[in-house]
């Protein structure tokens, strides 16, 4: 019993090496799955900053004021930005099927801006721009795209780095607006 | 070939010089000082690898801009990084600040080389004891002394007959 005992321990002694190998493939190939490009919001869970932003079209502006009262997704795009353009379709998409998105315009030419929109066409509820990017520091945003689920009483619920035509964003996306939401829209 | 060599040099000092200059107007020398060793410690998000200070993307720009805006208005070097930190989470600080969120980061690399020297010092151990061998058990130091006799007894037996080869020979 003794011996079989000490059989299982050299046994253990010798493959050490082995497992030790193992755990470090595991924990390395999980390393280099990982995105270092997404920071963690700590804006999650807090009201959404304070702002106002002139409007795109030059008719007004726009404050964290006017997210509130329903579930809102914004947006940050600009027309220099590559993968805006790639996400544009599902960014349309889901404004088809009912949500309500605002874009914020990031430090982009009004010009520019307004061009991409009547080239790819607008989605969006109300366009305000953050031309500065001062706004946009506030929000913590890093990059375009960027887009944020604020809920009704005007708390960031989620957020998106990158295109939301990436399938794991979409369904990360789709899994907060849900959460908020209860299932229905 | 000297020209060469100091054009060389010139060559290197100006990339050495490359990094972002810009140029702000401070109150004070203090306040200047602040600025530099804010920007150097704080991570620029666009490339990760690179402080604001030394990143020319946009976003290191307009922080960079930012701080210089705060160290004007009066906020001292924590409130700035406060700043950040709310908007871009730790992760924008060089130096992340120690909590149960960072303990592994900051723990781990301690445990692993504990570990590490608890297996070394086995290891060692182990050797040491191959080298001398440890005492024999009563079973044994049995076993060796019938083996001695029995070595003893045939050395007797051949050099017996070596002296009979002999005896016959003279």
């Amino acid at each position: 019993m003794t011996e079989k005992k000490q059989t299982d321990k050299s046994i253990l002694r010798r493959f050490m090496p082995l497992i030790i190998f193992a755990l470090l493939v595991v924990m390395l190939g999980v390393g280099l799955t990982l995105n270092p490009r997404l920071v963690p919001s700590p804006l999650i869970g807090k009201p959404a900053p304070v702002f106002e932003l002139p409007l795109l079209n030059g008719e007004g502006v726009f404050s964290n004021e006017d997210l509130k009262g329903q579930l809102t997704l914004v947006n940050v795009w600009a027309s220099w930005c590559y993968a805006c353009r790639q996400e544009h379709e599902v960014v349309k998409k889901l404004a088809r099927s009912g949500l309500r998105i605002v874009g914020l315009n990031y430090k982009d030419k009004k010009q520019d801006a307004q061009a991409w929109l009547a080239q790819l066409g607008n989605p969006y509820e109300v366009v305000f721009a953050d031309e500065s990017g001062r706004a946009a520091i506030d929000w913590g945003v890093y990059g375009a795209p960027e887009t944020f689920v604020v809920d009704a009483q005007g708390i960031i619920r989620h957020k998106v780095i990158g295109p939301v035509s990436d399938p794991k964003n979409y369904d990360g996306l789709m899994a907060a607006i849900s959460k908020i939401t209860d299932g229905k829209l | 070939m000297r020209i060469l060599f100091a054009a060389v040099f010139l060559l290197f000092q100006l990339s050495a010089s490359a990094a972002p200059m810009d140029t702000y107007k401070f109150e004070s020398d203090e306040q200047e000082k602040t600025f530099q060793k804010l920007s150097e410690e704080l991570r620029c998000l666009v490339c990760q690898n690179q402080s604001i200070a030394e990143s020319n993307a946009d976003l290191a720009n307009d922080l960079r801009a930012e701080i210089h805006k705060l160290l004007l208005a009066g906020k001292n070097e924590a409130e700035i990084k406060a700043f950040m930190v709310d908007r871009y989470g730790d992760y924008v600080l060089y130096d992340p600040p120690f909590k149960p969120l960072t303990w592994l980061l900051w723990i781990g690399p301690v445990v692993i080389f504990l570990i590490g020297l608890f297996y070394a010092r086995g290891f060692i151990a182990r050797q040491n004891s191959s080298a001398s061998p440890a005492e024999l058990s009563d079973e044994e130091s049995e076993r060796l002394r019938e083996l001695q006799s029995e070595l003893n007894v045939s050395e007797r037996e051949t050099s017996g007959e070596k002296n009979m080869k002999r005896g016959k020979r003279s």
